[in-house]
Order: structure tokens, then sequence, then C-alpha cells
């Protein structure tokens, strides 16, 4: 069965974030449909850490509105969106380092763990269960990414291209609906980049997870994603399928720079 | 069918093909665990009768899919505990399995395919599945393929696409329907049947498929069974490539003949680790692989603290003195016993478990000469480490190192049922019931290969010492002649050079010519460690290999391995005068070295022949630039200008 995109799931209006007299973002609106990849694209400091950070509720903008599967907010809230399906990767890895693999992930699925403290303390009844349960989840995702030979590797002693496939995977433990990732490529040699790729996409087809990935890598963002919102100095200046983006002046000139 | 009584009789004698012994297994054993797969991170186990359950219906749903009496059935992928049971279905059936290397590109495997009227192929995964794809138009006869690992396989829509778990599914309808099928089938299998095809790797020429019967393999593994008191309560780590004859010897005959439990790894980056988890008792290994894990263990001690480091040596100094004897049943006096003891609890112990060898009752390695000094550190620390020798032909059974009569030289006796014999020229030929039925649609070749009188030769040069033990020398076709008329045995020159951790593979020239010259590749891990060390910056392997230092360092090795020829006049002459370090490592990809990774020595020096010519003409330095490819089939370009250096010889009984 093929991929199928659905219909609007996360819809952005309006919104704008100030920090001071600074407008990281202006008036900004764009929607992602379920299951499709959506990609945020810009210069330096165009906004789209900011963009993604008021989608999982770190920032509050000062102006606009979310409509996630229909509910309206003014704006996100960080626990209510992680209950509500969202999961993450940081552009600086944010793993605990002097933890094995399969540790990060289980504290990745922490959400969704029932029991209480004392119970999970005495590994007992009910607490041992759910974590037998929790952990074939883990299980599960290490399959999915490959990652079988370092599941009891401390973080801290992998490679960068491999910590940032444990950080997806810490992600995907907690079973996301969407999923935000912020330049997951950054830093990558080309091998790991397509590895990355590959992994992206099949964690869209297979799982039919949502993705809103910021990515500096134009090659990568115009051959894997669906859609794409350009941003520049906090304003929106494109938005559509990537063909389109590709040939939109402003968006070349965002880039490339202007003839004056 | 027999009477009750003489049931179990009959039955024990009639053990001749291996669906027999399987279906044997589930009554014995039914309970006791013949599989082990790592899945989901915990191991997965099977019984006896469990697997015989999945065979069977495995076998009929090959059977719903048209499989028949006499077909050839593919098998590509890593040890997968369905891929082991596939060949015990097309046995079932009167079909032959037929093993492919599963990291062979997609066009090594067209010539396979195709020799062995290929119809059905079993893979593991979408790895696998891509291959065939890309080769299915050169492949007119393969009609289905069933892979087992459904994972990235969703949206292939191709009809004659089939996922392991339909065809179980169809299987066991099939079973259900028709109960005696099963029974019928392996009533009808012979023990003269032929069992599997082994393609050779083929050093020279286009792999040949070798045709082996459930007698042959049965012969070989009785007889390891034998010598090694293979028991049911063992445990193997099957992570060697199935289409290798090792690796259908130990997990396939033997696990079947002695009821042995057969564990498989996750993936091959694991294999460490799973090895610590399951402790086998039974382990196979090329020499390399020791070789690694030694490094590993070298590199490791070099990093720990002054205590530990001081502790190390001096117990594998006391282990070197008297570890090996001690194994060997010699005698040993009373302070090194007490040492040993003491080493056994600070040292050996945890280092055998840090091995995952603490189980290990027996360890065989083969394949390729193994240095002495690597094969004496494995005894020293306990571990009944032995060599054997055998080829494709002969199910890989020949000689045996027997227990407590073990020589670093040699490859130990022959084994029970095995005749030796030395040819004129000096070539190894054996008989036995272990031989070869013929090479698939080759009778010339068959022909060829069994002289007149049933002995198979093995186009290997050795001799049988006084005792008894045979010593291999070289291939008997590598061996020629200086100019100056002295032996010329590459094999053995490139073997001592290859002893040193620094050097992973060389190839040696000098037939007709009037001095020995060498290639060799030097071992990223341990050099760049040393590298390292002393703080030499490279970036990546053709650098590192055209450092000046790293050129010194490996003349050190050559000199020592001139000096330890020059002792020996029957080699004397053959020391090397000049050398250079290849810029990129030889690589099976590149067809420089075969699937097991022996040098194809004419293909090597005939795409080098540039640098040989170097090498003989005296220049200093030599440009190359070589095409390389890539494991997805892609290729590029490496470049450098290879430095030659010229190399101190010693002379003869000198030094």
């Amino acid at each position: 069965m093929a991929r199928q995109i659905g219909d609007v799931i996360l819809d952005l209006k309006n919104i704008s974030l100030r920090f001071g007299g600074v407008k990281a973002l202006t008036d900004i609106s764009f929607d992602v449909r379920e299951h499709e990849i959506r990609a945020i694209i810009g210069p330096n400091g165009a906004g789209k850490s900011s963009m993604l950070n008021v989608i999982n509720g770190v920032y509050r903008p000062q102006e606009g509105e979310i409509i996630f599967r229909g509910e309206h907010r003014r704006n996100m809230d960080t626990h209510a969106a992680a209950e509500a399906g969202f999961a993450r990767t940081f552009q600086n890895i944010a793993l605990f380092k002097g933890m094995t693999v399969l540790d990060n992930l289980m504290a990745g699925r922490n959400l969704k763990m029932k029991s209480n403290f004392l119970q999970h303390a005495l590994w007992w009844g009910p607490a041992k269960r759910e974590e037998l349960a929790h952990r074939r989840k883990v299980e599960e995702v290490i399959d999915f990414l490959d990652i079988e030979h370092i599941r009891k590797t401390p973080v801290g002693r992998l490679p960068y291209g491999l910590q940032k496939r444990v950080e997806l995977a810490r992600a995907l433990a907690a079973e996301p609906q969407i999923l935000l990732l912020d330049e997951p490529m950054a830093g990558m040699n080309v091998e790991e980049k397509q590895d990355m790729c590959r992994f992206i996409l099949d964690v869209n087809d297979q799982l039919g997870t949502t993705i809103v990935l910021i990515e500096h890598d134009m090659g990568v963002v115009m051959d894997i994603s669906d859609r794409v919102v350009v941003l520049d100095y906090g304003k929106k200046i494109g938005d559509g399928v990537p063909d389109d983006v590709k040939n939109n002046p402003e968006v070349i000139a965002a880039y490339l720079g202007t003839q004056h | 069918m027999a009477a009750a009584p003489e049931a179990s009789t009959t039955e024990a004698s009639s053990l001749d093909t291996f669906p027999r012994l399987l279906a044997h297994h589930a009554r014995t054993l039914a309970d006791a665990p013949a599989m082990r797969e790592k899945d989901m991170g915990i191991w997965q186990g099977w019984t006896w009768s469990q697997v015989a359950d999945e065979v069977a219906a495995l076998a009929c749903g090959l059977a719903e899919l048209g499989f028949k009496r006499g077909d050839r059935l593919a098998i590509i992928g890593d040890n997968r505990p369905r891929l082991y049971w596939s060949m015990c279905a097309a046995q079932i059936l009167g079909g032959v399995p037929v093993p492919l290397y599963q990291d062979a590109v997609a066009q090594e495997m067209v010539f396979v395919l195709l020799d062995a009227d290929i119809r059905i192929a079993i893979v593991e995964d979408q790895e696998q599945v891509d291959k065939l794809l890309e080769v299915r138009e050169q492949c007119p006869h393969l009609q289905h393929i069933l892979y087992d690992d459904p994972r990235g396989l969703r949206h292939y829509t191709q009809p004659f696409l089939h996922g392991m778990d339909e065809v179980l599914a169809m299987g066991r309808i099939h079973n259900t329907n028709q109960p005696d099928f099963i029974v019928q089938e392996i009533a009808r299998g012979k023990t003269d049947d032929v069992s599997i095809m082994l393609y050779t790797s083929g050093t020279t020429g286009k792999p040949k498929g070798v045709c082996q019967t459930h007698a042959a393999f049965i012969a070989a593994a009785r007889g390891g069974m034998e010598v090694d008191h293979l028991a049911a309560d063992g445990n193997i780590l099957s992570y060697l490539p199935m289409a290798w004859v090792g690796d259908h010897l130990f997990s396939y005959a033997q696990a079947l003949l002695a009821g042995f439990t057969v564990n498989c790894p996750e993936s091959a980056e694991t294999v460490m680790i799973d090895m610590r988890e399951i402790g086998p008792s039974y382990y196979f290994a090329p020499p390399r692989v020791f070789e690694n894990l030694l490094t590993q263990v070298m590199i490791r001690m070099e990093d720990a603290g002054r205590l530990k480091r001081g502790m190390f040596h001096y117990f594998m100094a006391v282990a070197k003195r008297c570890g090996a004897d001690l194994l060997d049943g010699r005698p040993v006096s009373g302070a090194d016993r007490l040492l040993y003891a003491l080493g056994n609890i600070f040292v050996y112990g945890p280092l055998r478990n840090v091995l995952g060898m603490s189980r290990i009752r027996v360890a065989y390695t083969a394949g390729a000469a193994i240095g002495p000094d690597l094969f004496r550190f494995y005894r020293s620390i306990g571990i009944n480490l032995k060599q054997f020798y055998g080829q494709t032909e002969t199910c890989a059974y020949v000689c045996l190192q027997p227990d407590r009569q073990i020589k670093y030289d040699s490859v130990g006796k022959p084994a029970p049922g095995v005749e030796i014999r030395i040819a004129d020229n000096g070539e190894i030929l054996v008989k036995g019931p272990m031989l070869l039925k013929e090479y698939y649609k080759r009778p010339d070749a068959t022909a060829e290969s069994i002289n007149a009188d049933g002995y198979f030769m093995t186009g290997d040069a050795g001799f049988l010492d006084d005792d008894g033990h045979l010593k291999i020398i070289d291939r008997a076709k590598d061996v020629g002649k200086l100019a100056g008329g002295a032996m010329f045995a590459p094999n053995y020159i490139e073997n001592k050079l290859k002893f040193f951790p620094h050097i992973k593979e060389a190839v040696c020239f000098g037939h007709d010519r009037d001095m020995v010259c060498a290639f060799i590749n030097i071992d990223m891990g341990a050099v760049g460690n040393w590298a390292e060390r002393r703080g030499i910056a490279y970036a990546g392997y053709t650098d590192l290999a055209g450092k000046s230092e790293v050129y010194e360092l490996i003349q050190q090795c050559v000199e020592e391995v001139n000096a330890e020829l020059g002792r020996d006049a029957m080699v004397a002459d053959t020391q090397v005068h000049r050398f250079l370090v290849l810029h990129k490592e030889l690589d099976p990809d590149d067809d420089e070295l075969t699937r097991t990774r022996k040098v194809r020595r004419g293909f090597v020096a005939e795409k080098y022949a540039v640098l040989i010519e170097a090498l003989y003409g005296g220049k200093p330095s030599q440009f190359i630039e070589t095409e390389v490819k890539f494991e997805d089939g892609r290729k590029g370009k490496v470049a450098a200008d290879l430095v030659i250096r010229d190399v101190r010889t010693f002379a003869k009984g000198a030094a």
C-alpha cells in the first residue's frame, strides 16, 4: 500500500514571535498534512529553529494561532505537545552521553510509562510487565534503524553520525505522530547523509509518521520532501512543492543574493 | 515398514540422509534446543521438534511452488535459521541446495544462477532481492524469489516475489491435507543423492559446482565428531558464509549428526557481543579472525593502566613458557603450575571471557596458514585451538590435529577413513568417503581432478613427516623456480610476512626472475594505531600506506623475514630484495581476492604489471592509478606515486 497524504493536521496561522525588539517570526502561516514530509528551509537566522520551537511549545508566539487536529490553541505547551504525539531531535545532539543507547531509548518512552515511582523502584508486578513491553517497542526501533551493535554502548563513545541516528531513535521510541527534525544531517558525510535520508523516508513510509524537518542541504530537501516552506528574516517567502520553490525568484535571491 | 522391535536398529543404520537425521532428532531430542537466533535483543530458540515442523512446512511450500526432485535451490544471505532450514527442506524434496556468497555483487551471482539452472531462490532480505531483480533479465529460468525478512519490501509488487511467511502458511495447509507427503518424500531420499552443491571460490578460472552426497558429508561429520567427541549439549556460533564448505560441515552436517545447537548472530557487526553471550563450546574462525581478536586485545592492553599492563605481560610470559605444555599434558614444574593457576584467575580466565571463549572445548582454524606465535598465544591461555586441512571437494575433511598431538607447522594426521598419498611432484593426493561425486556439468574437470586410482588431486604441495603429520608447503602450481634454479614457494614467504600484525596481505613474485620482490598491504587497524601513538597524521589508507615512517616499519618486518629465510638453506635464495606498499587494499570486489580472501595471484600480477616492472627495473618509485568498485557497484579511482624500497638480505646460514 503506497503512502497516502491525508488532511491538514497542523495549521499555523499568522504566527509572530518577538524577543524584545527582535522580530524572530513575522506573520507566518503554513500547514502540515498527515503523512507528508514538510521541510522548512532558509538562510542562517531565518527563524527556522524558532518556528520548530513554536510548534512544540518551547516558545510562545505573541500573535497567531495553532490548530492541531481541529483544536485551536493560542500556543502549544511542551508537555501537551509531547502527549499529543510530537517528538523532536535537536540541532546539537540532546542525549544522555553517559548512558547506553538502550537506556536513552527507554528514557524516550518515559512519557508512556504509567506505573509510579515506587513500583519502578521495586520493579514489581505491573511495573515489570510494563517495562518489558516498552523494551520490546524500543527493540523494534533498534531493529528499524540498524543499531543492534551499539545497543549497550554509552552514547558518548559513538561517532557523531551514529549519535545523530540514536537521537532519531530516541524520538521514534516515543511513537510520535509528528516528528520534528532540526537539521538531522548537519555535519555528516555523504554516506551518512544517504543513510539518514533512507531512514527518514522509511520512517515516513513504513510507520506513517508525519515529518517536519529543517535542513540546509538543498539536495536532500528537494529529494525527500513533499512540500517546502522558505523563511528569510523571519518572513515566509515561499511555499510549495520542491520544483516550484526552486524556481521562485525570491527564494533564489535569498539564497544566492541579488544583483544591485 | 519394519516391525516395532526392529524399528530402532533399522533406524540407526538408516540415518543416512540429513532429512532422516532431522526426523530422528525431532523424536529423540524433541525438546532440546536446535537453533537460536537473536531477535529483538533476545535469544529466541527452536527445539528440534519445532525445527522439524518448520522445515516440513517449508518443504511443502516449496513443493506447492513446483520445486521437484533434482531441482536446485539458491540460498543467499547471512546465517539465518530459516536459510539453514531451507537447505533441509530442499533435501527432503530430493533437491539440491546451492548456497551463494551473500556479499557477492549481483553480476557475480549470475554465473552460478545460470550454471546451476536456478528456478527458485530463497534470500534473506531486501538487499539480496534487489540484487536478484537487477540480474533477473539475464537469468530467464529464475521463476520465484522467496525472502525471509519483509522489511522494505512492502512496495515490491512483482508476482514472483514471495514472503517466506506466506510460503510457510501455504505449506502448513498442504501438510495438513497430505500428512504423509513429507514422510514419503523423506523415505524416497537415498544416501548417494547429491545433498549440496558448493561453488569453489575460483582462484583460477570460473567457479565450479562441487556436488557432494549425503553419504560424503555424513562421513566427514562423523569422523570429526569422533575425533573431538562432539555431543548434543554443544553450542556453535554460525557466522561464516553459508556458501563456504566449513560452515556447511560445522553448522549443518555436524550439527545435524551430533544434535548440537546452532546459534545465529544478530548481525555481522554483533558477532563479538553475541559470542560472549552464547559462550560457544565449539568454534571455528579463519586465522585472520584470531589475528584481529589478538590485535584488539593488544591495542586495549596498551591503553590499560600500568599495573594491569604489567600483570598482563608477566602472566603472558608465564603462559608462553608453560601454557601450551599444560594443555598438551606434557610435564611442567610445580612452580610454573602454581603461577599458571594464578595467571588463570587474574588474566587468562578474564581474557577468555572477554573473547567469548570461556566454554570452548575445541576451536578450529583453517583456510590459510596461522602464525606460530598467534597459534601459541591462544593455546597458551588454555583454548584448545587446532588446525585442520581440507577442500570443498573433500567436505573440508582430510587432516585434523588430534588433541595433545599439536605441531605448530603441521595440519595434523589424516582423519579417520582418509588415505593420503604424496605424488612424485610433491602434490597431496587423498581418497576416502568424503570425496566429491562430481563437478556439476563438468565431467572434464571431474576426470582431471581424480586420478586412475581414485585419488583426488588437491593441488597442494606437501609432505608427511616422521610422525605421519601432514605439512603443507604451497599450492603445487604456485611453486616455481627462480632464474637461478632455486625453489620458489611464494605462499611460504607471504605467510611469514603476514604473521606480522602490521602486514595484512603480501604478494611475492619471483618465478623465472633473478630475485624475489613483494607487494605489501598494511593492516589498517594495527598500523593506524601505531601511527596514532607516534602522532603521525594520516587521511585514509592510501595516505597512511605511503608514509615514510610506515615504509620504515614494514622494511623492518621484511628484513626480519629475510633473516629467518637466510637461516634455512632450502629457501635462503628466496629472500625479498625489493618491496612496495600498495596504495589500496586488495579486495574481492575488485577481483583481486577470492570471496574466501585468497589472493588471485595471476590477476594481481596482470593488473599491476607496471608495478612489477618497476620493482624489477630498479626504479625508485612508480605512479599508478587504479579503478575500484564500491559495494553498491559504483566505480571510483585511486592514484598514488608508490615508493619502492630495497631491503637488506642475508648470506646463507648467516644472521
